[in-house]
């Protein structure tokens, strides 16, 4: 049962974003330069918060196995380079992951909710997160509905994000507001908000099914809100950004975002995730780079 | 009267007891990022530089010479020739040859083919040149690369394409060039500055003697390297470093037909004087002290962006700076703790590390009048707030800094401290905001920062400066028109405006 007090939202009191200074300031921040020990560091550090995902249609018992494989082993042979957070898979493959993973760290995080799209009727969205959380997860990741809020619905909205964090007990649990469907940067600070006043433990930014996705403005959006939501609260609620991550430099880019609007007690998988699935090798590339002075090929580094 | 201190004393106890247990962000040192030095490999530094007079580096007829230091480091950084009364002559002397024998005599089209050649050279030696401003000047290298360079090579570009085309400048006029024009220099963008004096100059046919500011001497002397190079004909334009008594000799002098001065409110009302009544042709773009207004209706986060920018960026050398922020009572007090938790992100240090946000500052006499001004804004009762940053042992640093509880009639709120230090008043309603915002001798810019647009458009209208920005600041182009009001000075640069100062209209 959640012991998380649920707090009032008043849409008419959400700051405004304005697009053209929030755009410059995310990609001022993409100008840090992070080298050498800095980029090993960040590098490492972005590999502990990969949410490692799989969410096909396609997806099978002997695919999560090996996926599981890739969570707890990135770079086999290099006990330096850490797990990721958590695996990501949909419900039904939730207890594959579950025994795969057991006794690494890696948590199970599963969608829920009729993911992606959420249109299904609140007792069949309760029933897919009681059931995901039963088989195993830890995490939920669920989808709001959009169309209620494009609608100003919001107080169907904010009662569905309850009795899925109801209905998640001690899993915790992770909103996806589909910022790619929202549009606007003033939609996204306002489902922010609404999602945590509502008892979320992550806000997350998309599904990956739809794009613009994680982009570094829907990001620093997200952040303000939740910094703006830590200091008139004292609650830390995490962010998760997800969809169209592939390369290191995003990913140090989102690292240097967080650091700069949230400072150091977000820098850790508890407050920030990143779901992604081909960032990884990235990241190992780019790190047997720093160390080695020398750029590596893809087949040194396993697909899964 | 102990009591008085007693209940002071209870509140101060107090109010820091409800800070402690208020949530906090912490910027400390979680994943520092590692020193990200820009190379300084690129740039040849010539340790002893002459004038530049007549298409040739020489040296000085008046036997002096001066060194120029890196502000960040204290080092000398090279020897530079210092123009005398001699030497000036000679450089004047060589601009009306040049004028004469060479420049009025191409056609247009010809002028514009050099201003393009020197577009296109600054553009390839641009990291160069970066570097060089960074060492000279102290400021970032950021900064130099992402705005001072871009910005003066696009300012040659466009002007390279006016000068065939000045008769749809002035339609129903005649245009011709006026012949010599002096141009004296600031510190601040030493290389921009040169750029938005000799780009239009040049174009529209006329040949310059400029005076770089005397700490910033070296990019303006690579630029004349780099006229040497684009074969620009001797005498067009010539560089002859020096201090205030050069900058006077040139004034002086009695063939120099226009005057170009961008500096200090103070020395721009001694050349006013200096040239009237003797016919030369004036501009004068000097100094301000803008109020940045934000409104409660604000994007707040994006607000305190461009208060941060408004005043920081240059570490605050910007005549157009957004040094006095006025905000609306009703959201001061969320301003003031975002702008404290802001400027803890703000890196400063040394001026070639790619991440350092606050330079140094351009020289030890400009310190000073920093320090005097914060100390008198102490002094006179507005409460103070400053960055914790450590400051590098050598060379000379300001940490960013605002004030609060600030009124008009604070000197800090009055004068032109030309560092990183804003001024915070509150204002309750348009109209005032307004009033504030004009009610100061300076004209030169201004910031609105308001969601609505209605408010924009009638807002902006009211201020009394020459550029006004609604949710940014500091945006330049060269078609956009660049001067003040009042005492900010008169004349623009930039844009068709700006070629009004360098032509003869009959």
């Amino acid at each position: 049962m959640s012991t998380v007090p649920v707090l009032p939202f008043d849409p008419a009191s959400v700051p405004h974003v304005d697009q053209v200074g929030i755009e410059e300031r995310a990609a001022s921040l993409g100008k840090r330069s992070i080298k050498k020990e800095a980029k090993k560091t960040g590098i490492r550090l972005a590999i502990s918060m990969i949410d490692l995902t799989t969410l096909e249609g396609k997806d099978s018992e002997g695919k999560v196995r090996q996926l599981c494989q890739k969570a707890m082993r990135p770079l086999p042979g290099d006990p330096t380079v850490p797990h990721v957070a958590a695996v990501c898979v949909y419900p039904n493959l939730v207890p594959v992951a579950r025994e795969a993973l057991a006794g690494s760290g890696v948590k199970v995080a599963s969608v829920a909710t009729g993911f992606p799209a959420g249109l299904v009727p609140l007792p069949v969205k309760i029933e897919d997160a009681r059931r995901a959380v039963a088989m195993g997860a830890d995490e939920i990741d669920m989808v709001i509905d959009r169309g209620a809020f494009l609608a100003g619905d919001y107080g169907k909205v904010s009662s569905e994000i309850l009795a899925v964090k109801d209905a998640s007990g001690d899993a915790h649990l992770k909103v996806i507001l589909e910022t790619g469907e929202l549009e606007t940067y003033d939609n996204v600070r306002k489902a922010s908000h609404l999602a945590m006043a509502a008892g979320a433990d992550f806000i997350k930014t998309s599904t990956g099914k739809v794009a613009p996705a994680a982009t570094p403005g829907v990001v620093l959006v997200m952040l303000e809100a939740i910094r703006d939501f830590y200091l008139d609260t004292g609650r830390r609620i995490g962010m998760k950004p997800a969809g169209g991550i592939k390369t290191s430099k995003q990913a140090l880019h989102l690292l240097v975002l967080v650091k700069e609007t949230l400072g150091d007690a977000w820098l850790t998988p508890d407050l920030f995730r990143i779901g992604a699935s081909t960032l990884t090798n990235d990241l190992l590339m780019q790190l047997a780079k720093e160390s080695s002075g020398r750029y590596q090929n893809e087949d040194y580094f396993t697909k899964d | 009267m102990s009591t008085e201190v007693k209940d002071r004393e209870t509140r101060e106890l107090a109010k820091r007891h409800i800070e402690a247990e208020r949530p906090r962000l912490e910027f400390g040192s979680a994943w520092e990022y590692a020193p990200a030095p820009e190379s300084k490999d690129h740039v040849r530094l010539e340790k002893k530089q002459g004038l530049f007079i007549a298409g040739e580096f020489v040296a000085p007829k008046s036997k002096k010479s001066f060194e120029t230091i890196n502000p960040a480091t204290e080092e000398v950084l090279a020897e530079v020739a210092e123009a005398g009364l001699e030497d000036v002559d000679a450089a004047v002397r060589a601009a009306e040859e040049g004028y004469r024998k060479y420049w009025s005599k191409l056609k247009p089209a010809e002028r514009g083919k050099y201003v393009y050649r020197i577009a296109r050279m600054i553009q390839e030696k641009s990291r160069e040149l970066a570097i060089l401003e960074s060492l000279n000047g102290g400021k970032p290298i950021k900064e130099s690369r992402d705005v001072d360079l871009p910005l003066a090579l696009a300012h040659f570009f466009y002007h390279a394409g006016w000068a065939d085309k000045l008769e749809y400048a002035f339609p129903r006029h005649r245009v011709s060039s006026i012949g010599v024009c002096g141009q004296i220099i600031p510190w601040n963008f030493p290389l921009l500055m040169a750029a938005w004096k000799i780009a239009p100059a040049l174009a529209c046919g006329n040949t310059v003697v400029l005076k770089p500011a005397e700490t910033t001497p070296l990019t303006a002397l690579a630029l004349a390297k780099i006229c040497q190079e684009a074969d620009l004909p001797p005498g067009v334009v010539n560089i002859i470093p020096g201090a205030g008594e050069t900058g006077a000799h040139l004034v002086n002098h009695p063939r120099v037909k226009k005057i170009a001065f961008t500096g200090s409110t103070e020395v721009g009302k001694l050349i006013q004087r200096a040239t009237a009544g003797t016919g030369k042709r004036l501009t004068l773009e000097l100094g301000g002290k803008a109020a940045n207004i934000v409104f409660e209706d604000a994007p707040l986060d994006q607000a305190v962006e461009g208060i941060i920018n408004g005043i920081y960026f240059n570490q605050g050398h910007v005549c157009c700076a957004g040094s006095r922020l006025l905000v609306q009572e009703s959201v001061a007090e969320t301003v003031l703790a975002k702008l404290k938790d802001r400027i803890a992100t703000l890196r400063l240090g040394d001026p070639l590390d790619k991440n350092t946000d606050v330079g140094a500052i351009n020289s030890r006499m400009q310190l000073e009048k920093i320090r005097e001004l914060v100390a008198c804004g102490v002094e006179e009762g507005a409460e103070i707030h400053q960055s914790s940053c450590a400051l590098p042992e050598r060379g000379f640093w300001f940490p960013p800094t605002f004030f609060s509880g600030v009124a008009q009639s604070h000197r800090i709120a009055r004068e032109e401290i030309f560092g990183p230090v804003l001024a915070v008043m509150t204002f309750r309603t348009p109209e005032e905001a307004v009033e504030k915002a004009n009610n100061i001798p300076y004209g030169l810019s201004a910031g609105v920062w308001t969601d609505k647009g209605s408010k924009i458009f009638k807002i902006t209208a009211q201020m009394k400066a020459g550029v006004v920005w609604a949710n940014t600041f500091n945006k330049f182009d060269p078609s956009s028109p660049f001067g003040g009001y009042k005492e900010s000075g008169f004349g623009r640069e930039g844009g068709v405006h700006g070629l009004r100062a360098y032509v003869e209209l009959s």
